[in-house]
């Protein structure tokens, strides 16, 4: 029996995690895979911390990642990869984007936004920062970050097919949106 | 486009927990549900309106009459469900218990769907108290595919057994996805409504035999449950047998796959046979629960067993793999590679655009403050705001304002006004007002009318003139039933303007006489701009008074090198005009010509 995959889809409300994860666990379920996810609604949606947990594999139990066991960690928003990098395997790899977006406790100046390559750094995390703004301007449209990001992640998962991640982005974007999505998901994975 | 759920006969699904047990009524006959939203229970109903129009589906104004329409419903005979969150089922627990008495005629499901750890709610409690305290029948599904076939089980033993069932779901069972096995929906015929007043008049001389009927049924409901496929014995190791429902259970295969476990799906009444076969086979007990020790108290009050549980993990919180794995093994966890970090907190804020802010701004320039309620509006009490100082319930900012009043008199009264969204003044704020009116309080309350029950998503209710389905429906008019209550100062104010904002607390704050203040703006939610406006910042004009920043709307962050404000102009709201107002050197403004 193959190992479970567990992966943290992480940023703030309004980012597209959500889309983020259905995708994942579609593409994972199209390869034969069990799935199940994870994510909390209600006060988080108001432009606080929002993450996802999804789990694939022969056979799964828990919705919930375990501290410790995270194979991927992928953050839309810079900070929040940090918030989430004690759940990391030992192998585990971090992802994150280069998008900062500042909570209202750093706008009404209670507290400061950490210099997050340097706490990277100074932990030796496994880190792959993307220029996701300057991937998305690029391609024109700033609401494919969320594809980038899976499309970085993709070279993580093997077990699962371009052919499946191209299937589950195309259930979930309208039709004139997916060229643009399969795009910033090739973009992603040639990083 | 995607086909309807309702035209997928078979296969397997990808489904939420609150997607399923919305697939298991409708599989299962159910013919009408309705509910007053709460997280984490509110997709049952969205999914039913959305998905499956064979259900006749409704929101209530709160869950107390969505739970007396659903009982009648029963008594017409139609399988009827009705959800809500934990402390919905306070609301609803007078027709609850008495329910319990009266029985179900067409088969009845109550969703409690509890909140550990207490993501959207006020506080933690465990309804499997409450489902037992009422002497009701408790199933405790452990993922999506259960949740479906846990709601079909419980309509057969509704009828049956003629009770209700209460379906006790949690956040992470609510809220996780999991692969779900389908079927189709089987036509049961509405029984119709038949006269049977020694069933369903609980005076005394029937209230008693209705108590003895309940013992006799818990009885045979025991006997069912140790035969039933929703009790089972896993058997494996024999050092150590876990006793655990619900979500737990997973956790418990997850950490100790080896391990003994007896997994109960219906937690009252318990199989106390099946459960004596299982200690009998075990060394140890470990019981893994999320809430209250409920499974531990009763089956070790019973069997004198030597078990633990609660001090292993915590009766505080949700369980999770590392709780359960820590409780079970001894303390162990897995090795952390990488430890913590230290962050700013991200705590949850009003949108930017948001029709509360215009109000919490001016009541926080004003140092006044509110008697808060359960909505959006509750984050008045955030910084920058400071701005709302109690929460108790559904409806508590009007009952509250009215006391602290009555301890301190109309002299010593700090400014402070209710602030209660108008869907929770419909719930249970109207009841409140009438109080104030008739034990002659002064103050103010403020209603907060967005036109739309926000907090848990976005749904309507009865000011907003539609159905749960988007329907037209008559709209409640909050104004003249304000009036119909003998309130004689009622003024309607649009929240984002400023000035009129503060006319209204500066005039209300100053009358011997009760009032009404009723903001009215939609919730951006609802309300969806045609033309993209953004706030516009001039550095030259700017005097880095960070006035606008103190509004705090996540759209306006603060350039601490350039001393200037920068605008998100992804977060920007079209038609919001606020941060343009507060600017005393005219260096924000905005085009709001054309934005309807």
């Amino acid at each position: 029996m193959s190992k479970v995959k567990n992966v943290i889809i992480c940023g703030t409300g309004g980012q597209g995690i959500l889309m983020a994860s259905e995708v994942l666990c579609s593409a994972a379920w199209r390869s034969g895979f069990e799935v199940k996810k994870s994510e909390v609604h209600g006060m988080a949606q108001r432009g606080g911390s929002v993450s996802s947990h999804v789990r694939f594999g022969d056979r799964v139990n828990s919705v919930l990642v375990e501290k410790g066991a995270a194979d991927l960690v992928l953050a839309l928003e810079k900070m929040e990869g940090l918030r989430w990098a004690s759940y990391l395997s030992p192998t585990g790899q971090l992802i994150t984007c280069d998008l900062v977006i500042e909570p209202m406790t750093v706008n009404t100046g209670s507290a400061v936004y950490p210099d997050v390559e340097k706490v990277i750094d100074d932990m030796k995390i496994p880190n792959l920062m993307i220029p996701v703004v300057d991937i998305a301007r690029e391609l024109g449209n700033i609401r494919v970050v969320n594809i980038i990001l899976l499309g970085a992640a993709s070279r993580h998962l093997p077990e699962i097919s371009e052919e499946n991640w191209f299937k589950a982005i195309e259930e979930r974007v309208p039709p004139k949106a997916l060229e643009v999505n399969k795009e910033a998901f090739r973009r992603g994975k040639a990083l | 486009m995607r086909k309807k759920l309702n035209e997928v006969n078979s296969g397997k699904l990808f489904l939420s927990g609150n997607e399923a047990i919305a697939r298991g009524a409708w599989e299962h006959g159910v013919h009408f549900a309705s509910s007053y939203p709460g997280t984490p229970s509110t997709e049952i109903m969205e999914t039913i309106g959305k998905e499956y129009p064979e259900i006749d589906a409704q929101w209530a104004p709160n869950e107390k009459v969505g739970m007396e329409v659903v009982a009648g419903a029963s008594f017409g005979g139609a399988r009827v469900i009705t959800t809500m969150k934990h402390v919905g089922l306070n609301v609803a627990a007078d027709p609850f218990f008495t329910l319990s008495y009266i029985g179900a005629t067409g088969g009845i499901v109550i969703v409690s769907a509890d909140d550990p750890g207490v993501h959207s709610s006020q506080n933690e409690q465990d309804n499997r108290l409450m489902g037992r305290a009422a002497k009701v029948v408790i199933f405790e599904p452990s993922d999506s595919q259960e949740a479906r076939d846990f709601t079909g089980i419980a309509y057969e033993i509704s009828e049956r057994f003629d009770t209700p069932v209460m379906l006790r779901v949690t956040t992470r069972i609510c809220h996780s996805k999991s692969i779900v096995e389908v079927g189709s929906r089987v036509e049961i015929p509405v029984k119709g409504y038949t006269k049977n007043i020694a069933k369903r008049v609980p005076i005394p001389a029937n209230a008693r035999k209705m108590h003895s009927r309940i013992e006799a049924r818990l009885k045979a409901l025991e006997e069912w449950g140790c035969d039933s496929p929703l009790n089972r014995i896993e058997m494996g190791d024999k050092s150590i047998g876990i006793i655990t429902s619900g979500i737990s259970y997973q956790y418990v295969k997850e950490v100790s796959p080896d391990a003994s476990v007896l997994k109960l799906g219906m937690t009252n009444p318990l199989p106390w046979k099946l459960i004596k076969k299982f200690l009998d086979q075990v060394d140890k007990v470990i019981f893994v629960e999320e809430g209250e020790p409920y499974l531990e108290e009763r089956i070790r009050s019973r069997f004198l067993v030597d078990g633990k549980g609660s001090e292993l993990m915590s009766v505080e919180g949700e369980l999770n793999p590392e709780l359960v794995r820590k409780g079970i093994k001894d303390g162990e966890n897995l090795p952390l590679t990488f430890g913590e970090v230290a962050l700013p907190g991200r705590p949850p804020t009003l949108c930017a655009g948001c029709p509360h802010r215009g109000a919490f701004h001016i009541l926080s320039k004003m140092k006044a403050s509110s008697t808060g309620d359960i909505g959006c509006y509750t984050l008045g009490l955030m910084p920058p705001y400071n701005a709302l100082e109690t929460v108790v319930c559904m409806g508590a900012a009007i009952g509250v304002l009215a006391g602290i009043e009555k301890a301190v008199g109309r002299d010593k009264m700090p400014k402070l006004v209710s602030a209660i969204g108008e869907s929770t003044f419909v719930h249970s704020g109207i009841t409140g007002l009438i109080d104030m009116v008739y034990n002659g309080n002064t103050g103010t309350v403020m209603i907060m009318d967005n036109s739309l029950t926000a907090m848990t998503g976005g749904q309507e209710n009865p000011t907003t003139g539609k159905n749960l389905r988007g329907q037209p429906a008559p709209a409640l008019d909050l104004e003249k039933l304000v009036l119909a209550c003998g309130v004689k100062h009622v003024r309607v104010v649009d929240p984002h303007d400023l000035p009129e904002m503060k006319r209204a607390f500066t005039e209300e704050f100053d009358r011997d006489e009760l009032s009404v203040i009723i903001t009215k703006r939609p919730c951006i939610m609802q309300y969806k701009p045609k033309r993209k406006t953004v706030a516009i910042h001039d550095p030259e004009k700017c005097v880095h008074c960070k006035l606008c920043v103190k509004l705090g709307c996540p759209a306006i962050s603060w350039d601490a090198e350039e001393k200037i404000p920068i605008i998100n102009e992804m977060l920007c709201w079209p038609n919001c005009n606020l941060c343009v107002q507060v600017c005393p050197r005219d260096a924000l403004s905005k085009d709001l010509e054309g934005v309807v």
